[in-house]
């Protein structure tokens, strides 16, 4: 083992060392501080002569004279077992509850491979989560990645716990765990997910990763890596069906621009790293199904918007990556709307495989489609009904009026432990849209408005 | 080969001590041998690219050069084929791997070595050839007769029909003295375009069988297109909608830092779904590229010049192929992010000073020729790229510089698709600079009255968003009726001919003949409308027309004889209201 103490300089979370031979790109080193402290890092850029370091632990009290930096010859690396099931670590894999040291069965390197596309398998199994607006609209199937987009002060936690504590495939007894990563959030945030997972059994099938916010920024580059390893031999090696709840990811892409600014890049938008998609990607795209597996990771990162701006560089290279989003709206949450989802600029990508007759039910695309069309008409001729007053509104467009209100109470708004099964949703979607003329049902197919809408089904009975 | 060894490290790019090394070959990088090309050279130090993730690598570890310059394999065998950026195909990467990742340092052929082809040659001994001549030809899936091409001029001393494999010798041909070995397969450099003898202006469409752009924004056959929008306004589905409707003979899609899901979901779906004109496997005629986000990003680099290409190589055929590219601003981004690497002094948003030369060269690499060779053979390449604006505003470097270059502009707009109205192409922004001269086209194969149509119901499209701005400070009721009209006819166009269903079977594909006849329908209700108007009838009598909710679900319709019922229904419903 080599090691140094030949450090030239300290700048930021990064510590440049000279002189060194052998080292290679991405390797692990342990730095020793006088007084005995250890801490890790990683080598993110290497020549014949120098290496860079970025130091996880902090930079306080590294010195150029009196500490020595010691390379191990691998990369980063997590000791994985089924064992870790009901643990919870820190940011950096150690454990950080009462519990022993984990036996591991397997150590993995952290970065992951990419998978190969031809090796996936579609994600097509419905997941219900019991809320309407997820399960109807922006329906989430397994292997999916779907982010939540909010914003400071909305209720992201809940809806994410809500969703953890609810979400199953219907039909199935299949072996399900959740792996939490929590990057800088609160003491407080972290508690409120210890509670309710423990509150509801949910913890030993959960594996929790806390970086908390008085935590070293530089681990939170590390959290969900380690986080997703853990979700991939869960899935892949052990075939459980691997919820995974990262949250909030602003703070890791903080973390990176700070990493980047120290390191004297070039930055791109807004001062984030050039290689930011990049570098989300391998995140992001670490789930999915693949071949030769029953399990499947299921991503739902969790981020805030800074100012609520859909187009800040976080909300919109993630939204490039991820099968889509859920955007949570602040005037949704003023109208004491819970869970505030505004349906419209949310989106999931892989709806379509998991609805359907054999899947949800034969009518749900049409429902959602009709929905949607009807929503967004409602909510244009609202602004146009605060310029020339209701009354101005010829008798239809009135009816789209109340449609756009009547989903926003009925639909939207659900209770933090109601859990709606699909029909129960699509009853209630359907109920909405009878509310509209029926030559408006454009997007559903006549024989389905025959054999679901309310009116048609009593003039059946009698 | 040239040795040398590693000097620095810095994420996919590497500096290795290489002297008299040539800009762009290919090189293979420490222990492991990972694929690499060399992108700068400054004195003695090679500048490299590696396409695998480099964690591990040491300085000390050897550098060869291969000496030759990235180049594809063109030969039988490509089509059907799944590759990653650099044309490995991702099937044998499986095998080798022994495992759902892709592992590093696995060196993979393109096509493959040990199936034996049936050639049949069409030249003979003794016949003079010159580039791009054809040999003989290969059935190499039941849909694409594979056509061999002579790389060499000369005169040929033997060939033979029979069965080979690609790297067989299937004859000899001579030049100046000099004999070289005739194969079924040929190498290209990616980075340098495929000649040929001239390129002819564009002057028949692309069949989409997509309306909104058939109708108002064709795009030429050998044009460019480019397709931008925010995250969500559906590019993607926009882009697999062309590749699996179109009428070219050739798809090539590249995946250029795309979703892991939506590729698996492209290579189950194009082996299931029917060619529209044969009902033979889509996947018969596509060749696969997908380099997805998290691949390496130099490879995503790679990736375009690989697609482009393989196209250029099914053009000289004398096939019509139509390149997907989705989406060029990650190949934009994989550009910044390795031009940020080497330090390089940043233009516009931190992309290099490169880009727009790099993206004029690419979509210069379409177009209508002439093939190389003797005979008279006919090609194209179309190009249609998905550009990806950051948060949707195109007045960025990518799509600013794309549109200087490309000819179609299909503007994605996100309002249209929250409103689930799709393809969301908004048809205002959008433009074609091709009408005019497709217009002949379209007299001759449609209706002479199509381009009419298709014009006038745009004039009352732009008219609607003058009444629009009206409507929003007085409402609907303050308008006079005829202009009231005309926003219900604009409605109708919206709902019942713009909006197209990509997952229903009767919608996802409409031909050019139900085009015409659909907007046919609409033009004639507004024209009965304002007849009927200018006798004194009420608007709301109209709105109330039994034929009007027919209209609506025309989509439906598929014989020409329904259009001619539906037309005189409308006339009917129209006679009972005077």
């Amino acid at each position: 083992m080599k090691e140094y103490k030949t450090i030239t300089q300290i700048a930021g979370p990064l510590v440049f060392v000279s002189d060194v031979s052998g080292v290679s790109y991405n390797e692990i080193v342990e730095i020793m501080i006088p007084g005995g402290e250890r801490r890790k890092g990683q080598v993110l850029d290497v020549s014949n002569k120098n290496a860079v370091v970025q130091v996880f632990g902090g930079t306080d009290g590294i010195s150029t004279s009196q500490t020595s930096v010691r390379f191990l010859g691998e990369t980063m690396r997590l000791g994985l077992s089924t064992d870790m099931l009901g643990r919870v670590f820190n940011g950096l894999g150690e454990p950080r509850d009462k519990g022993p040291k984990i036996i591991p069965k397997e150590k993995v390197d952290i970065t992951g491979l990419p998978i190969n596309p031809y090796s996936r398998q579609s994600p097509n199994e419905f997941i219900q989560t019991g809320i309407s607006t997820v399960d109807c609209m922006n329906t989430l199937v397994r292997g999916q990645k779907l982010p939540i987009f909010s914003g400071a002060g909305l209720p992201h936690n809940q809806l994410t716990v809500q969703i953890a504590r609810q979400a199953k495939v219907r039909g199935t007894d299949e072996k399900f765990a959740v792996v939490f990563a929590a990057i800088g959030i609160t003491h407080e945030e972290a508690s409120f997910f210890m509670r309710d997972f423990e509150k509801t059994g949910a913890l030993e099938n959960a594996v929790l990763f806390l970086n908390l916010a008085d935590d070293p920024s530089v681990e939170r580059i590390i959290t969900p890596r380690l986080a997703l390893t853990t979700a991939e031999y869960l899935a892949y090696e052990q075939d459980m069906h691997v919820l995974t709840l990262i949250t909030d990811m602003t703070n890791y892409c903080e973390a990176l621009r700070e990493i980047s600014s120290a390191r004297q890049e070039v930055p791109g938008r807004r001062g984030y790293p050039g290689y930011m998609y990049t570098d989300l990607s391998t995140i992001y795209e670490r789930a999915g199904r693949v071949r030769g597996s029953n399990g499947s990771v299921t991503q739902i990162p969790v981020l805030t918007m800074p100012g609520d701006d859909k187009t800040h560089p976080i909300a919109d290279l993630t939204g490039y990556i991820t099968e889509g989003q859920i955007l949570l709206s602040r005037e949704l949450h003023r109208k004491n709307i819970y869970p505030p989802v505004d349906v419209l600029p949310s989106l999931s990508r892989l709806m379509n495989a998991g609805i359907g007759e054999e899947r949800t039910r034969e009518d749900h695309k049409g429902v959602s489609d009709q929905l949607y069309a009807g929503y967004a008409n409602g909510r244009d001729l609202r602004s146009l009904s605060a310029v020339v007053g209701e009354e101005a509104l010829s008798p239809v467009d009135r009816k789209f009026l109340k449609l756009a209100d009547q989903f926003e109470a009925r639909f939207v708004r659900q209770g933090a432990y109601e859990n709606r099964t699909i029909e129960q949703t699509l009853e209630l979607a359907w109920d909405l849209l009878s509310i509209l003329p029926e030559d408006e049902l454009k997007r559903v197919k006549k024989s389905y408005i025959d054999k679901y809408l309310p009116k048609k089904k009593e003039e059946k009975k009698e | 080969m040239m040795k040398g060894k590693i000097v620095r490290i810095s994420g996919p790019v590497v500096e290795a001590n290489l002297p008299d090394a040539r800009l762009y070959d290919v090189v293979k990088v420490g222990e492991e041998r990972l694929l690499g090309e060399i992108i700068k050279i400054v004195g003695e130090i090679s500048v490299i690219q590696v396409y695998e993730d480099t964690s591990g690598l040491k300085p000390g570890e050897p550098v060869d050069s291969t000496g030759a310059p990235l180049s594809v394999e063109l030969g039988p065998g490509l089509l059907q084929s799944i590759y990653d950026g650099i044309q490995r195909p991702l099937k044998v990467i499986e095998e080798q791997a022994g495992g759902v990742y892709i592992t590093r340092g696995i060196e993979a052929p393109a096509l493959d070595q040990k199936k034996k082809w049936d050639f049949k040659a069409t030249a003979k001994k003794g016949d003079k050839v010159k580039k791009g001549d054809i040999l003989g030809t290969v059935q190499e899936t039941e849909l694409i007769e594979h056509r061999i091409m002579s790389p060499y001029e000369g005169k040929i001393e033997s060939i033979s029909s029979g069965k080979y494999t690609v790297s067989e010798k299937i004859g000899e041909i001579s030049f100046e003295g000099k004999k070289y070995p005739l194969k079924l397969a040929q190498k290209w450099f990616v980075r340098k375009s495929r000649p040929v003898v001239e390129k002819f202006p564009p002057n028949i469409p692309l069949i989409t069988g997509q309306r909104i752009i058939d109708t108002f924004f064709p795009i030429a056959k050998g044009g460019t297109a480019a397709i931008p929008g925010p995250f969500g306004s559906g590019k993607t589905v926009t882009q697999q909608s062309l590749a699996k409707y179109s009428d070219t003979q050739i798809v090539i899609y590249v995946g250029c830092g795309e979703r892991g899901n939506e590729m698996t979901e492209v290579l189950k779906e194009f082996p299931e779904l029917e060619d529209p004109n044969t009902g033979k496997p889509l996947m018969q005629r596509t060749v696969l590229i997908a380099n997805t986000s998290n691949m390496p990003v130099a490879a995503r680099e790679a990736s375009i010049y690989t697609g482009v290409t393989i196209a250029e190589y099914f053009r000289d055929m004398g096939y019509d192929v139509a390149l997907m590219a989705d989406s060029t601003s990650r190949w934009a981004e994989a550009m910044r992010e390795i031009g940020g690497r080497l330090e390089e002094m940043p233009g516009e948003e931190g992309y290099p000073a490169y880009l727009a030369r790099r993206l004029a060269e690419f979509y210069e690499r379409a177009g209508r020729v002439r093939c190389l060779g003797t005979e008279d053979r006919y090609g194209s390449v179309t190009i249609i790229g998905a550009v990806s604006p950051p948060g949707g505003d195109i007045s960025e470097p990518v799509s600013q510089n794309t549109l200087r270059v490309t000819k179609v502009f299909l503007a994605l707009d996100a309002p249209l698709a929250y409103r689930r109205h799709f393809p969301a192409i908004n048809w205002l922004k959008s433009y074609t600079l091709y009408s005019n001269s497709l217009e002949e086209y379209f007299a001759k194969e449609v209706s002479s009255e199509f381009t009419k149509l298709s014009k006038a119901a745009m004039e009352l499209l732009q008219k609607e968003a003058e009444l629009q701005e009206v409507v929003q400070l007085v409402g609907p009721d303050a308008l006079p009726e005829k202009e009231q009209a005309i926003l219900m006819v604009t409605k109708m166009l919206r709902e019942d001919y713009l909006q197209q269903n990509a997952f229903v079977d009767y919608d996802a594909r409409c031909e050019l003949i139900k085009q015409y006849n659909m907007l046919k329908t609409i033009m004639k209700f507004g024209e009965n409308t304002n007849s009927a108007l200018d006798l004194g009838v009420q608007l709301k009598k109209i709105q109330e027309l039994p034929v009007k909710t027919k209209i609506g679900r025309m989509k439906e319709l598929l014989e020409i004889k329904d259009f001619e019922k539906l037309h005189k229904e409308i006339d009917g419903n129209f006679e009972e209201l005077r």
